[in-house]
């Protein structure tokens, strides 16, 4: 293996792995900032799961084994798929359950109770 | 020590200060979080950057077995996450103990707004 693919390897691995900590840096950071659970969730769902998949992407450029560079890259599909799933449901159980918007919200187009769940 | 390991040895160490930072941050949310959901989105984000950390870990020593323990908690914080949105779905808007201070405050208000409605209208009433 040539010094200079050897170094630009590095160099990838490198800033994959400084990007991902940074973005679930900032993810935590949004989570204790915002005001509100409904605006937390963006944070942990968009910006938790990029930082958690680069860092996954670092760990499987770094083995240089397709086998296990196609395992974190199915990892990285998975979280992808299931953060919104797992977001969607508990922002729609927490607004059934009548968890109320911040103040600053400007709107709620979802109704409040749809049914009332127990007669 | 060459240059290519020295740069992965940097880059590894900076992730995991970083890393250790987020975790701590979001540590203080689970504690602090007002509702019961607060918490469990911040553990939702505790099982991303643990599976973070692994990456890294698997970076650092080599092991590349890691990377299947990173998928395996990735799918266990899923599965946790689906119950318990079931759970604050079935439970409802149950009234927060403990150290929630601001649940307890907001169901307080709640609740003296609601006797103060109640006494205006007997009083309406009796007059």
């Amino acid at each position: 293996m040539s010094p200079f693919f050897e170094i630009a390897m590095a160099v990838l691995v490198a800033a994959l792995l400084i990007v991902g900590a940074t973005f679930s840096l900032l993810a935590a950071v949004g989570i204790v900032r915002f005001p509100d659970l409904y605006t937390r969730m963006h944070a942990a769902s968009k910006a938790g799961t990029i930082g958690s998949g680069l860092l996954l992407l670092a760990a499987g450029i770094h083995s240089l084994d397709v086998a296990i560079l196609i395992r974190a890259l199915a990892g990285f599909f998975f979280f992808v798929l299931t953060a919104p799933i797992s977001a969607h449901l508990l922002a729609k159980a927490a607004h059934q359950a009548g968890y109320r918007l911040a103040k600053l919200s400007v709107i709620d187009q979802l109704p409040q109770k749809e049914e009332p769940r127990r007669g | 020590m060459n240059l290519a390991e020295q740069i992965e040895a940097l880059a590894t160490g900076f992730a995991l200060v970083v890393l250790s930072l987020a975790l701590l941050v979001t540590v203080w949310r689970i504690i602090r979080g007002p509702t019961l959901p607060d918490r469990v989105l911040a553990l939702d984000m505790l099982v991303a950057i643990a599976i973070g950390l692994i990456a890294v870990v698997a970076i650092r020593t080599g092991f590349n077995l890691y990377i299947d323990i990173a998928i395996a908690l990735g799918l266990v914080g899923f599965l946790a996450t689906v119950a318990f949105a079931r759970f604050i779905l079935a439970r409802g808007l149950a009234p927060e103990t403990g150290g929630a201070e601001a649940g307890a405050a907001k169901g307080r208000r709640a609740a003296g707004a609601r006797t103060n409605a109640g006494q205006r209208k007997r009083k309406g009433g009796r007059r």
